[in-house]
């Protein structure tokens, strides 16, 4: 830990630096990846929805006798149209799901299991969810998504700058589509602690953005001035330095939700926690990802567009400062084989 | 937003801050005791309960959802709901404006009866009398007299029924429009056979309460129909009056039940009818609330269900819980290894965030009825990581401002300085997110959203009064202001080695 420490002392001075936003095009190509991996999964198999989405019934019995052959069986008797999937969860409960159910239906389900398992009816945790409700919740979703997004625009338009927010709105959507993808591409179920796990990660990727774009703020504040360095170059040294705090924030984030994932996929086996805890801790995996390498480098490449930026790069370029971002690896000497492998030992010197 | 570097400013009172904090803290307390507080509220994915969730939609064509219709039939559904005497049973409306749904929680094993109750739209109809007779089951009753005209089968339930059994006046609402039944009257007093719904409750426009001005200062009810139920009313009266007692009654049934079953002395074309008796004022009121709630321009789908029993509502809590304590001790753990001394107040500052959490859930609880449930808990578990992002955030900004060169009690203050525009923009963004979740939200997501903000409004207390001012005291130590190797400021592990930022001009 103390050589970590040391480590990040020699990141804050610049003595080691990852050229993080110089290389953007290399970050932009892995994220491009993944997203249209995602976009692919999502058109190819869609989202695996609970029943809280499509509509549907689902009845748990605790007891430790009842095997899923018998539980099917006494369902099937009944003539449910539809898939019923019945399945064990954990050492002594039994789950049957089925399609939207008639009134009728669900008392014909529960009196047959009532009778066949001898249970009481209080004793079966049952859920069912309307065909209707499902459009509905998933209206609400999107309608706060969108008015979540529209505000923290602007909230970091005032508190920071126009640019920096649409830098972060970036990166939150991308984790969106990230996250999304691996649920298509892995078949998890997507049930409503999923989406409160989606839209916290929103909150949280946020965040991480925040904390670095406040130092790159600090860092740029006075860069035209100075003619020392190209905002980029500026930019990178407040990703380097805001490196170690990224890194921890991450670590103690995903240390309770990885906790919680353990516990709920451990003892529980399904439910609540599990569903939003492996949302929370994908999130925030990709979250803490585009807050490095995504949002900095797409901020440094708006401004850069910038009159008053440009003409800063060319007073440090003529000044013989470090060379602007084109020329980097032709700049400097090569050790290595090629110039793809340079970055990593030149970094660690 | 700029940020305003006056640092000697907040170093000056650590201790005025702390004891902020400690009147804070007695007063959350000492309003739970006022309350009678002493456990926080659990939800009923907790401890078992069912819930459901109704989705109001418009009747017909004519009516729309409006925020005054739905406020309306809560109030409608939460009479119903109070009528089975579960203790702490609760009707609400969530979301906003007209675009709300219906949340009906009643914990324990009771919660069947409510579904059952709430579930259908329970609808106010008008059906003609067959038979009445004295509210007494058993063939020993005046009812052993078959009814002509009727089955058999509902001969003998009419029979069998026994009006004085309490279980039988709870309004099971189990009656189809179109089939001939046996009802209870709501009074309990007396017991009909009744033929099918004639007019139905939406069919009826207005319904008032009134006193006869002329003489007698008798109660009436004033009922008005629409266009279809004036054609349906007239026609059943025009029948029905001519025939002999009791078949020349028309009975008002709401939830299967009996509210009254006035005597129609003419038939009624114009669509006014009006409902004369021995009211009281109580009694008119009642019926005309009663016509009018039958006249709810909103019928409801029945959007979710959910019932957890008891032994599930306890997994879940100890699993909550588990992963609360297991998620926070890990944190613990990380804090100490990595930042030495400096991690104990994380350590601190998260204790003081847990019991801050608890106090205001206490009073939260006898205050607006706040309920904690699983992804509350959930919501609170992540919550530690946010907060303890903000100690990380403070504390990286000390030590970049101890590698500038400044000592560690200027750094301490220079470093708050700049971590706090930090702190406030990054908790800002969790807040803005709190409240639009809770907002937009309905179910258990607006808990998660609920702890999510009260536990970021924590973290910002709590790192504003307790933290900043705890590290203010402990840089004044020798141990830490020595750069202690084990105290998180060594030069060692900030790496002081080249103060020459690339920064400093």
């Amino acid at each position: 830990m103390a050589k970590l420490s040391g480590f990040g002392g020699r990141l804050y001075s610049g003595e080691i630096s990852f050229n993080i936003v110089e290389r953007r095009k290399r970050w932009y190509s892995i994220s491009a990846v993944f997203i249209i991996a995602s976009i692919a999964a999502l058109g190819i198999q869609g989202l695996h929805l609970g029943i809280e989405f499509k509509g549907g019934a689902s009845y748990t019995i605790n007891k430790a006798s009842v095997t899923v052959e018998q539980a099917r069986a006494s369902v099937e008797n009944i003539g449910i149209p539809g898939e019923v999937i019945v399945q064990k969860i954990g050492d002594s409960k039994i789950r049957i799901q089925t399609g939207s159910l008639t009134s009728a239906e669900s008392q014909a389900i529960e009196n047959a299991l009532t009778s066949t398992f001898n249970v009481t009816a209080e004793s079966i945790d049952t859920q069912l969810v309307g065909p209707s409700w499902g459009k509905e919740i998933t209206k609400k979703a999107l309608y706060g998504l969108i008015a979540f997004l529209l505000a923290v625009m602007l909230f970091l338009a005032m508190a920071f700058e126009p640019k920096m927010a649409i830098a972060a709105i970036v990166a939150v959507v991308h984790d969106v589509f990230i996250t999304v993808g691996i649920y298509a591409l892995v078949g998890f179920d997507v049930t409503p602690a999923t989406v409160i796990g989606f839209l916290t990660i929103l909150g949280y990727s946020l965040y991480d953005t925040v904390v670095v774009f406040d130092k790159v703020r600090e860092n740029t504040k006075s860069v035209a001035a100075n003619s020392k360095m190209t905002y980029s170059q500026a930019a990178n040294l407040a990703v380097n330095q805001t490196l170690v705090r990224s890194a921890n924030t991450s670590i103690i984030a995903l240390l309770p939700v990885g906790a919680i994932l353990f516990v709920g996929a451990g003892l529980l086996g399904a439910g609540t926690l599990k569903d939003l805890s492996l949302a929370l801790f994908i999130g925030l995996a990709v979250g803490t990802y585009s807050s490095v390498f995504i949002a900095p480098p797409f901020l440094a490449q708006l401004r850069e567009k910038e009159p008053a930026m440009q003409a800063l790069a060319k007073r440090v370029a003529a000044r013989g400062g470090a060379p602007v971002v084109a020329e980097v690896k032709p700049a400097r000497p090569s050790t290595g084989s090629g110039p793809r492998n340079q970055p990593k030992r030149k970094g660690r010197k | 937003m700029s940020t305003p570097t006056k640092p000697m400013k907040t170093s000056g009172r650590p201790v005025r801050a702390l004891a902020l904090l400690a009147v804070i803290i007695f007063g959350l307390l000492a309003t739970a005791l006022i309350q009678g507080a002493t456990s926080v509220r659990l939800g009923l994915d907790l401890r078992g309960g069912t819930s459901v969730t109704l989705q109001p939609r418009a009747s017909n064509d004519s009516n729309k959802v409006t925020s005054e219709a739905i406020d309306q039939a809560v109030s409608i559904i939460r009479q119903r709901v109070n009528s089975l005497g579960v203790a702490e049973s609760e009707v609400t409306a969530q979301g906003s404006g007209a675009n709300r749904q219906i949340v009906i929680s009643v914990p324990g094993d009771s919660g069947r009866r409510v579904v059952d109750l709430v579930g259908q739209t329970a609808e106010l109809r008008f059906r003609q009398v067959l038979a009445e007779s004295a509210a007494l089951g058993g063939t020993s009753a005046s009812a052993a007299t078959p009814v002509g005209g009727v089955s058999a089968e509902v001969n003998a339930r009419f029979a069998a029924l026994d009006c004085t059994n309490p279980a039988n006046l709870q309004g099971s609402g189990a009656d189809s429009p179109s089939d001939v039944i046996v009802a209870c009257a709501r009074s309990g007093a007396s017991k009909y056979i009744l033929a099918p719904a004639e007019v139905l409750g939406r069919q009826v426009s207005k319904a008032s309460a009134g006193i006869d001005q002329q003489g007698t200062s008798a109660w009436y009810v004033m009922l008005t129909f629409n266009g279809e139920g004036t054609s349906a009313f007239g026609a059943l009266t025009s029948r029905v009056t001519t025939l002999p007692s009791p078949q020349n009654q028309v009975a008002i049934v709401l939830d299967g039940l009996v509210v009254s079953a006035p005597v129609i002395n003419e038939a009624i074309p114009s669509g006014n009818a009006q409902i004369t008796g021995s009211f009281s004022q109580v009694e008119a009121n009642d019926l005309a609330n009663v016509l009018k709630y039958g006249a709810l321009p909103l019928a409801f789908d029945r959007g979710e269900v959910q019932q957890v029993s008891p032994t599930l509502g306890a997994d879940q809590l100890e699993a909550g819980l588990l992963a609360g304590a297991l998620g926070i001790g890990l944190v613990f753990i990380f804090s100490l290894l990595y930042y030495r001394a400096l991690g104990l107040v994380t350590v601190g500052s998260l204790l003081i965030a847990g019991l801050l959490l608890y106090l205001i859930f206490l009073v939260l609880g006898g205050a607006i009825g706040f309920t904690l449930t699983l992804a509350g808990i959930a919501g609170a578990i992540v919550a530690i990581g946010i907060t303890a992002d903000s100690f990380i955030v403070f504390f990286e900004r000390i030590r970049d401002e101890a590698r500038e060169g400044r000592s560690l009690r200027s750094a301490v203050e220079s470093g708050w300085a700049r971590a706090r525009h930090t702190i406030i923009v990054a908790d800002m963004v969790s807040i803005l997110s709190a409240v639009l979740l809770y907002f937009f939200a309905v179910g258990g997501v607006r808990g998660f959203a609920l702890t999510l903000g009260i536990t970021t409004l924590i973290d910002l207390i709590v790192v504003f009064i307790f933290t900043k001012p705890l590290v203010t005291l402990i840089a004044k130590t020798k141990f830490f202001s020595s750069g202690h190797p084990l105290s998180g400021f060594s030069a060692k592990s900030i790496g002081k080695s080249n103060p020459a930022s690339p920064l400093e001009a």
